[in-house]
């Protein structure tokens, strides 16, 4: 008997876990993008915010949150998704404010709140800029199971980083629900993000 | 910086200062703008090369007198990571085009030596593997710009796409 219960343990808590993500509208929510529902952890970290407070997820609960890695001395890519994500933002109306952009440096040793706070708010009012040391951004990395690598430097010091492409979008609640890959179409990120934010699909 | 690049650089000064340094009289420039990032980053500078001549010609970087290092680069993606990588030279075949937009091949203006602001026009003399030069006018563009904000939208936009779709 023991051991029957622990075997079935996993698979009761599988179908938990399902009831809980189904349970809040009836039928799940027509994602157009890659749906991660269930299969990454919830939004959490420890870092710092561009204003130089501490923050970690919970202070994000209520709102849908865009996660997205990257550096302030990345020119072309980071730059471009950013105000891709700023294009989003400005489709989505006024729900936009339930939104924030997420930018976490993956480069620790140039990236200052100083730095990120001005490069973040060159594209959109709701981004955040989060820095931390290299473990806490590492930590975050691995649990969206993300990377980042820190190229040779050139003699007069500059170096590029290697870093993942994916925007992870969370929930109200903090829970991952969709991840947008380089080639998805703004329409579908922005049909996606308004059925996380219209109060009235997802109260 | 590498010895390659050292010997490139100095092969391309010698070019463009010389008195051979011709102009690159088949080649036309437009929708060149820059993307400006704040205080002293690193900024993207696309531009579209058409070649009306007979001749194939290649990009093979530009000089500014406002930034002190101009590098020619490619963003990729690849197993899902982005990166950035420097690349030797560019090709604009005869009597065709190469494009030079986000998320692909661009010019990269490092150490500004004053501040560039959106709605200012910068001048880089675009350089050619063949010695010939062409100056060439760039429009600086706010960071959330999506193109050179002369109507006519990036090829990239046109499908919709999100950033790091392969380079031109
Ligand atoms: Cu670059």
């Amino acid at each position: 008997m023991k051991h029957r219960r622990a075997r079935y343990l996993p698979l009761l808590l599988l179908l938990a876990a399902g009831l809980l993500l189904g349970g809040c509208g009836g039928a799940p929510l027509p994602f157009r993008l890659t749906n991660i529902s269930g299969h990454m952890p919830d939004l959490d970290f420890k870092l710092t915010d561009d204003n130089g407070k501490p923050v970690t997820g919970a202070d994000y609960r209520g709102k849908v949150v865009l996660l997205y890695f990257g550096y302030t001395h990345c020119p072309d890519v980071c730059p471009l998704t950013l105000a891709q994500l700023h294009v989003v933002m400005q489709r989505l109306g006024p729900l936009a404010d339930g939104a924030r952009i997420l930018f976490v440096s993956v480069d620790p040793a140039r990236d200052t709140p100083a730095i990120m706070h001005a490069y973040v708010n060159a594209f959109d009012k709701r981004a955040v800029g989060l820095v931390g040391d290299a473990r806490s951004v590492e930590a975050l990395s691995k649990r969206y199971r993300s990377a980042f690598t820190r190229e040779p430097s050139s003699a007069d010091g500059a170096y590029e980083v290697s870093h993942s492409s994916a925007i992870y979008v969370f929930d109200k609640r903090g829970r991952a629900r969709v991840l947008a890959t380089p080639s998805a179409s703004q329409d579908d990120l922005v049909h996606d993000l308004h059925l996380l934010l219209d109060p009235g699909i997802n109260p | 910086m590498k010895p390659p690049r050292l010997s490139l650089l100095l092969a391309g000064l010698l070019l463009a200062g010389g008195a051979h340094a011709a102009a690159a009289d088949h080649v036309r420039a437009s929708h060149a703008w820059i993307r400006v990032l704040p205080g002293a980053l690193p900024a993207g500078a696309y531009v579209t090369l058409e070649n009306d001549g007979d001749q194939p010609v290649a990009l093979n970087g530009a000089d500014s007198t406002v930034y002190a290092d101009v590098m020619l680069h490619r963003s990729s993606t690849a197993g899902g990571m982005s990166r950035m990588s420097m690349v030797d030279s560019l090709d604009v075949p005869a009597h065709g085009k190469a494009v030079l937009a986000p998320a692909g091949y661009h010019l990269m203006l490092m150490q500004p030596k004053a501040p560039v602001k959106a709605g200012d026009t910068v001048r880089l003399t675009l350089k050619f593997t063949d010695g010939s030069t062409l100056a060439t006018d760039f429009v600086a563009r706010p960071a959330n710009a999506m193109d050179a904000g002369d109507g006519h939208a990036m090829p990239a936009m046109d499908h919709g796409a999100m950033p790091h779709a392969a380079g031109h």
